[in-house]
């Protein structure tokens, strides 16, 4: 459903409007960053607008905030209909390195609905670029969950049926191994 | 006049060329030094949990399923890439990768997990430390010294071969 809203918002002009909860700045440099030439995110058709209830997109920096918290409710509520939400650095993703603060309720994703983050602190310009270029399904996303196991444990007490009786001795069958 | 500064600006233009990066189109490496994704390699890992403890962001979680198995679960919402754990790691299991291109559309797709075996001793059942560098200097086992001869005996010859480690190095035996 998200994917064909992009479909669908992608044949037009997104429109973003930039939202700052009582990050550190750091993000909203980066952010700023990005519509500059150098960057040059008007290529996609992105324009940064000054009010939310011009914007399709909101991008969002800094951590869910006591302060700030219903300003940001109103100001996603402002939005019209199909909108996206990009959490934009740490704070915005989990709640940064103060999330266990009085003042910090954590995550945006708390009080907003969030559809897509750009973890990073903060994050570099490319990955912000490369973050909507997700979104608009220019290019496939790259992380995964990844899942280790140490699968040969290395005590032969584990491993009954890998000990061969020869003689008197008992013998590990894969002792090179280990 | 206007004419003829309006073609020097279209030269101007002409001359100073293209800046913009092509960049989704084509990728941009990330400087030397830059910290991105840390990633953990379980190889190498003896879940020592330095890492957790010293996580600022705290989001490299442990859970100790049983005495021989334990968790290790790195989140990567709120991580800073402060590469404190890479910093930590007596193994150099942590490395701060060049990645950035994290950017997703489900919060889960940063974690990494580990499932470490955790060696025990075999007499109290409770996981050990390695031996410090101190420790594997220590003499282990029995010497045969010769006191009366007020000589060194070593115990095994193997490190004592006759062939030459290094080529162009030769030594002479009687």
């Amino acid at each position: 459903m998200l994917k064909t809203l992009c479909q669908k918002m992608s044949g037009r002009s997104l429109w973003v409007y930039h939202a700052n909860s009582g990050g550190c700045n750091g993000c909203d440099i980066e952010v700023l960053n990005v519509l500059t030439p150098y960057y040059d995110v008007e290529r996609f058709g992105i324009k940064l607008v000054g009010s939310p209830r011009h914007a399709d997109v909101m991008l969002c920096q800094g951590p869910a905030l006591r302060a700030t918290a219903k300003a940001l409710r109103r100001a996603y509520e402002a939005m019209p209909a199909p909108k996206l939400v990009f959490a934009i650095g740490s704070c915005a993703c989990g709640g940064g390195i103060w999330f266990d603060s009085y003042p910090v309720i954590g995550p945006i994703e708390k009080l907003i609905p969030v559809d897509f983050y750009i973890p990073g602190c903060p994050p570099r310009p490319e990955a912000i670029v490369y973050g909507v270029a997700v979104a608009l399904g220019l290019v496939d996303k790259k992380t995964a969950p990844a899942q280790f196991k140490q699968l040969e444990l290395p005590v032969p007490r584990y491993h009954p049926k890998d000990l061969l009786g020869s003689g008197e001795m008992v013998v590990y069958e894969k002792a090179e191994k280990v | 006049m206007s004419l003829k500064s309006k073609l020097k600006e279209t030269l101007l233009c002409l001359k100073a060329g293209r800046v913009t990066l092509p960049y989704p189109a084509r990728g941009h490496p990330a400087p030397e030094g830059f910290r991105g994704r840390p990633v953990f390699n379980a190889a190498k890992c003896t879940g020592c949990a330095g890492c957790a403890n010293n996580c600022p962001a705290r989001e490299i979680l442990v859970l100790d399923v049983c005495q021989e198995i334990r968790i290790l679960k790195y989140l990567g919402r709120r991580c800073a890439y402060c590469g404190r754990c890479a910093e930590v790691c007596p193994e150099r299991a942590i490395t701060m990768s060049q990645e950035f291109e994290t950017a997703t559309d489900s919060i889960g797709d940063l974690q990494q997990r580990l499932e470490l075996f955790m060696s025990t001793c075999q007499r109290c059942g409770r996981c050990f430390d390695p031996p410090s560098v101190l420790e594997e200097l220590k003499l282990k086992g029995y010497r045969l010294d010769d006191l009366a001869n007020e000589r060194w005996v070593f115990g095994s010859k193997a490190y004592l071969t006759s062939e030459p480690a290094v080529d162009d190095i030769r030594i002479e035996w009687d």
